[in-house]
């Protein structure tokens, strides 16, 4: 029984001490994206949050290594898939034989787009993320079939967009007509879920810089989506994101593009506000 | 052919006599390891680059064998000195026996 009991304390004391030297806020880094596109990766939180004074980008809570990704284009792998976005941005199909490009010219043309979205469309009466936006093109104006809301072929595309956007502060409206979608992503933001019973806040808000097991808590912020991950090599969405995170609280998740993940991306994107866009970004 | 396969080089346009550059390369590539099965338990086969060769005016500067731990898109980044102005050649060589090329001119001033 001694010696049970003292290598438990030895153990507690070991794990006292690591946590000591693990816990770090953001670090002090700053990003400049091919020495050209400066990125605020830090900003006076929005007059909504009312428990965070300063947002900080993902990135800022990721290793050096990780953070060097980003630093060139040529390095970042998400540039892989904006790539393939420029080839299916000029590919023409559907019955209206027109391309993204018919109507919008350059990708560049679509600077600051990235930026608004979620957002509230008032033809249709909704609010809508980029994809739901780019579903309605191709079904309407082009006459094609609508892409899988997590597909590659718009991943890709929306990492183009968002790769265009680089250092436009994000600027989601929450007033207005949006405002009963975003109070509804709110309270998602604050729901408890799983067996773990644990709100995206527990970790993101109350806990962000302390360690969850091996991993740096961040604010969860998206303004760096889509993320290239380096644990699945490969560009992933926002709603994959939210999916996964609820899946680990061990609850049953909503599913991708349903109205409940739509409004917590426009209050998860507001949380973000006046952060610059930073997709397609890397992390762990 | 492999699909999906795209080369990329980055390369300084100028350099001095004897100054050591830094080249960059990836090729888009799935990198299959041989070693995974599909749903229904067949072994996929290997797929992979088996060899990366970068020549400069027809001297070799690098050949690299690859072996199927190496991960999706491979990714080699490596300084070279550079005598005179020239072309960097670069090859990859695919297990299906495709060869892809690309070539980078730089001036020596």
């Amino acid at each position: 029984m001694r010696v049970n009991n003292r290598s438990l304390l030895s153990a507690l004391a070991f794990s006292v001490g690591m946590a000591g030297v693990a816990i770090a806020d953001a670090d002090d880094d700053q990003l400049t994206i091919n020495d050209e596109i400066a990125i605020a990766t830090e900003a006076a939180a929005p007059t909504h949050m009312e428990n965070v004074k300063t947002i900080y980008s993902g990135w800022r809570y990721r290793s050096d290594e990780t953070q060097a990704f980003q630093l060139d284009d040529f390095d970042n792998p998400a540039m892989l898939g904006v790539e393939e976005g420029i080839d299916t941005w000029s590919t023409v199909e559907g019955s209206a034989g027109e391309s993204c490009a018919s109507c919008h010219e350059d990708p560049e043309a679509m600077r600051g787009v990235k930026a608004v979205y979620p957002k509230w469309n008032e033809e249709a009466g909704e609010v809508r993320t980029i994809e739901m936006q780019i579903n309605d093109c191709r079904e309407n104006r082009m006459g094609a079939e609508a892409w899988k809301y997590t597909g590659d072929e718009m991943t890709n595309v929306v990492a183009l967009l968002a790769s265009v956007s680089r250092g436009v502060p994000v600027d989601v409206t929450i007033d207005g007509p949006a405002q009963s979608v975003w109070e509804q992503g709110k309270e998602i933001y604050y729901t408890r879920y799983g067996l773990l019973e644990l709100s995206c806040a527990n970790c993101h808000e109350d806990n962000y810089g302390n360690m969850i097991r091996a991993d740096h808590l961040s604010q969860g912020q998206i303004n760096g989506f889509p993320t290239y991950r380096l644990k699945n090599t490969k560009l992933n969405t926002v709603h994959d994101r939210f999916r996964g995170c609820i899946r680990d609280t061990m609850a049953e998740t909503f599913s991708v593009a349903s109205p409940e993940f739509v409004a917590l991306e426009l209050y998860v994107a507001s949380r973000g506000n006046g952060l610059s866009v930073e997709g397609p970004s890397v992390r762990n | 052919m492999a699909s999906g396969v795209k080369p990329r080089v980055k390369v300084p346009k100028s350099a001095s006599a004897g100054e050591a550059i830094i080249i960059k390369t990836l090729i888009s590539h799935n990198m299959e390891s041989g070693q995974r099965k599909d749903s229904d338990g067949n072994v996929i086969p290997r797929s992979i680059i088996n060899r990366f060769v970068v020549d400069f005016n027809g001297q070799n500067v690098i050949d690299v064998a690859l072996e199927a731990a190496i991960s999706t898109n491979p990714y080699f980044e490596f300084e070279a000195t550079v005598p005179e102005s020239g072309e960097f050649t670069f090859t990859w060589y695919d297990d299906d026996g495709d060869v892809y090329t690309d070539t980078k001119a730089i001036e020596v001033g």
